[in-house]
């Protein structure tokens, strides 16, 4: 993908974020809180944040702010609803003899410039009632609808959806 | 506690089985997609969880996994989806755009 060489190049404080994501990822992994285990996770961190961090530009798209994990975790609330309530949705809908469902492609613009943020709003479009993210071109999102009723405006529908998102990622996400 | 484990299990099974029906009752591979993603995300993440009480010891890597498979899965589904439409596959439409003459879709439903 040509955008991802736009990305901005990583700064310290990227540096310190890759190291401490790399860090709590050993740490869950190995599951105790030994001297050991921290002094060997840390040399470990430093090693893979050094090695892979030009390669991981990706991580230019991450907001690091004070707020950042609050809007985070209210994301992941959001996130989660959406998620329960497509799976019921869905569920009704293959339950039911009649098979309700009237498919159509919409596409809506995301105001997520960054690498990561486009593809966390694709992934949460995927996991929504009744809409999947087919294809991502600059800053326009596919999204194919399961059902699309005669009578509702899906390019409305689709905007409603990608802004409930943007507006949580935007706090943590560029 | 083992009850609410052992519910959670079920729930997890149940969604799975719902996605296995959806891929089998969807008419294209989009809402198969759709179907499969949904249900499969949470079912796994409810099994998780159910393994998560059954044996609290392993929250660590269960954490992980679960944040792994919530990551990848709609990666997966969107390459796929994307692909199919780069193929140039058209969506499933209903027959007729009347509401009033809903008919069954054309694939058997038989399989």
């Amino acid at each position: 993908m040509d955008n991802i060489s736009r990305e901005p190049p990583l700064t310290l404080p990227h540096y310190l974020f890759i190291f401490a994501t790399v860090y709590l990822l050993w740490l869950l992994l190995v599951g105790e809180l030994s001297r050991q285990e921290l002094i060997l996770g840390g040399l470990v961190s430093l090693v893979v944040t050094l090695v892979s961090a030009p390669h991981l530009l990706i991580f230019g798209g991450v907001k690091l702010r004070i707020d950042a994990p609050l809007h985070l975790l209210r994301y992941l609330g959001y996130f989660f609803v959406a998620l329960i309530r497509a799976n019921l949705d869905m569920a009704r809908r293959i339950l039911s003899p009649s098979l309700p469902i009237n498919p159509c492609m919409v596409e809506v613009e995301t105001g997520l410039c960054s690498t990561l943020g486009r593809l966390m709003l694709a992934n949460s479009i995927t996991l929504t009632p009744g809409t999947l993210s087919v294809d991502v071109q600059e800053n326009r999102i596919l999204v194919h609808w399961v059902d699309a009723s005669p009578g509702v405006d899906l390019e409305a529908a689709t905007r409603e959806i990608a802004a409930g998102f943007e507006r949580h990622l935007g706090g943590f996400l560029r | 506690m083992r009850l609410l484990a052992d519910l959670f299990l079920l729930i997890g099974a149940a969604f799975a089985l719902l996605g296995a029906l959806g891929l089998l009752r969807m008419p294209d591979t989009y809402n198969r997609i759709q179907a499969g993603t949904k249900a499969v995300t949470l079912g796994a993440l409810s099994f998780i969880l159910g393994i998560g009480l059954l044996y609290p010891e392993w929250w660590a890597k269960l954490l992980v996994i679960a944040g792994f498979i919530l990551f990848t899965n709609p990666v997966g589904s969107s390459s796929i989806a994307r692909a199919i439409h780069l193929a140039g596959i058209q969506p499933w439409q209903r027959a007729s755009s009347d509401p009033l003459a809903l008919k069954a879709p054309q694939e058997d439903k038989s399989a």
